[in-house]
């Protein structure tokens, strides 16, 4: 039985969040902002790993997926939530889990609706549509002037914690597991596999992909919902291509369908940028006497050596930083 | 048991089936040779519903099955392996197994499915765990049909299982076919492009050539013609 085990690691998991969210007042403001984007980060790699890594679907919309999502669960707590005069604790605690189940349904219907009519694209094709797709999300925000058009959305309130963030990463992680290994969860690799040969073996592949798309979509929806609510701010801009590809990597570099891969490479992706940061702005002794070397230049060449880390990842180990380990156990 | 009347197929402006016909009776072997782009895999496609005819009706025991999903027809027994011994390759053997289980829910009925397909190829348990990509083309090959036999069908369709094939694991594998048509009464239908191995072991041959009929008769008969010969088995 493994399930059983699962979900307490899954308790386990929303226990240590809640803990952790109870004393982040005492934790730097700017290192709490990072460490919840490295929630968010493994929300949207978890959910887009079911979509592209599991099922083999190359999707390139997540971030658009997102955008619906996080501009929901925004309108939701900036116009809805003040007229309804709830005590402030009840907004972030009750209201604000709506919210975000809400941008997750909408995110999925916004999913299903690019997914129904294109799933019988395959690889590149695929990818085209949900790129494009992406981008008219994107640019119906720009020029919808109640979200706040190209100016973006101001003020929305600051309900993201450690909690919400860490527990939807955990639940993300869990639900995209227990249907992998789930009765049908087979069907998803299968798909994955060879779409000719499941269609032979029975296997209704449309709807195994439309699952996928549902769920992946769904998840993604979420984390749009935290991220609006963790950066206070939200710009129609911050969900363009870049924000897609972004999560693509994680994927990618996690090694394809691979659970903590993903997870792992979320993190990494999330906090090297800022680690990259940090380092910049220190200054190495000069073993010659004289002034400290300044690290500054790794500020201006953090794109290019982040860029550069993927070139020499993929060229090393193009399966990702996690292959095969966690597959051998599976089923077994 | 399976019937085939006038089946056209297009892909496109292509028309690669040109309304073709036959009929594959209850316990026997047919078989459709002929050469690249005969239409041989196309028929086969259409008639497990991977491809939409244009024309035409198929049907399955008495019943229509036109048109239907792919699903809806392996439910109704009619398995398919496809050209190319399509396993899946990152999937082990024991899972590529489960998987041609995937319609049957009855966890008994898996297991002595299992042990017939082991006692047909005893090669796949010894290689139980291992990767199918892993595995040889003649070890794939009795994988991709050992995966059909587990969906306990009623009709199998096998698209070029000699296809890049050492010729003694041919041998074995055509070997097992035959019983498995005799042990079970098991219809087969096969595409060959070995027209001389699969006349052997059929009773009944077409012949296609661009998407038409262009011979059928008995695999003795058709063996013996002199158009089958210079054209198919090398004079």
């Amino acid at each position: 039985m493994v399930f059983p085990v699962a979900q307490r690691w899954l308790l386990a998991a929303l226990i240590l969040a809640w803990v952790a969210s109870a004393v982040s007042s005492s934790i730097d403001p700017y290192f709490l902002d990072v460490v919840m984007g490295v929630g968010v980060s493994v929300v949207l790699a978890s959910s887009l790993n079911l979509i592209n890594g599991f099922t083999g679907q190359f999707s390139l919309g997540h971030a658009g997926f997102m955008a619906v999502g996080a501009y929901t669960s925004a309108m939701l707590t900036t116009v809805v939530a003040p007229r309804l005069g709830w005590h402030p604790v009840l907004l972030q605690w009750v209201f604000f889990p709506l919210s975000l189940i809400a941008a997750g349904l909408l995110a999925a219907v916004a999913g299903l609706a690019v997914g129904a009519p294109s799933l019988r694209l395959k690889g590149d094709y695929l990818a085209i549509v949900t790129l494009g797709f992406g981008e008219i999300i994107r640019v119906v925000l720009q020029n919808m002037d109640m979200v706040g058009g190209a100016r973006g959305l101001t003020g929305v309130p600051a309900y993201s914690n450690l909690f919400w963030t860490f527990g939807t990463a955990a639940l993300t992680v869990y639900t995209v597991w227990a249907l992998l290994n789930s009765t049908h969860g087979r069907g998803f690799l299968a798909v994955a596999d060879d779409e000719v040969a499941a269609e032979a073996m029975g296997l209704d592949t449309t709807r195994y992909k439309i699952t996928a798309f549902g769920i992946g979509a769904f998840f993604a929806g979420v984390a749009g919902g935290l991220y609006a609510h963790l950066k206070g701010y939200l710009n129609p801009g911050g969900f363009s291509f870049d924000k897609s590809i972004e999560i693509v990597v994680m994927v990618i570099l996690g090694g394809m369908g691979r659970h903590a891969g993903v997870v792992f490479a979320a993190i990494l992706l999330t906090l090297l940028p800022e680690g990259l940061r940090e380092l910049g702005s220190r200054s190495v002794p000069n073993p010659f006497g004289g002034a400290a070397w300044s690290l500054d230049w790794i500020k201006e060449m953090r794109m290019i050596l982040y860029s550069l880390m993927l070139i020499v990842l993929m060229l090393m180990r193009p399966q990702g930083l996690f292959h095969r380990s966690e597959r051998r156990r599976r089923g077994a | 048991m399976l019937e085939v009347h006038n089946l056209s197929v297009q892909y496109g402006a292509i028309t690669a089936l040109h309304g073709i016909s036959l009929t594959v009776p209850a316990g026997g072997i047919v078989t459709l040779i002929g050469g690249t782009g005969a239409g041989k895999t196309t028929t086969l496609r259409a008639i497990s519903g991977m491809v939409k005819p244009t024309s035409g009706r198929i049907l399955f025991d008495g019943q229509d099955i036109t048109g239907l999903a792919p699903h809806e027809i392996v439910r109704r027994g009619l398995a398919h392996s496809p050209e190319g011994r399509l396993v899946f390759a990152n999937l082990t053997v024991m899972e590529n197994l489960q998987m041609g289980a995937y319609l049957q829910r009855d966890s008994q009925w898996i297991a002595s499915e299992l042990e017939y397909v082991f006692g047909m190829f005893p090669r796949l348990r010894e290689r139980l765990e291992q990767h199918a990509g892993t595995l040889s083309g003649g070890e794939q090959q009795m994988l991709a049909i050992g995966r059909a036999l587990m969906s306990r069908p009623r009709f199998l369709m096998l698209d070029e299982p000699s296809l890049g094939i050492a010729p003694l694991l041919v041998k074995e594998i055509f070997a097992r076919l035959v019983e498995l048509n005799r042990e079970r009464s098991l219809p087969i239908l096969l595409v060959e492009q070995n027209a001389h191995l699969a006349l052997e072991v059929s009773s009944h041959g077409y012949v296609l050539e661009t998407g038409r009929v262009l011979l059928s008769d008995r695999s003795s008969v058709l063996r013996d013609s002199p158009e089958v010969r210079s054209a198919y088995l090398g004079g």
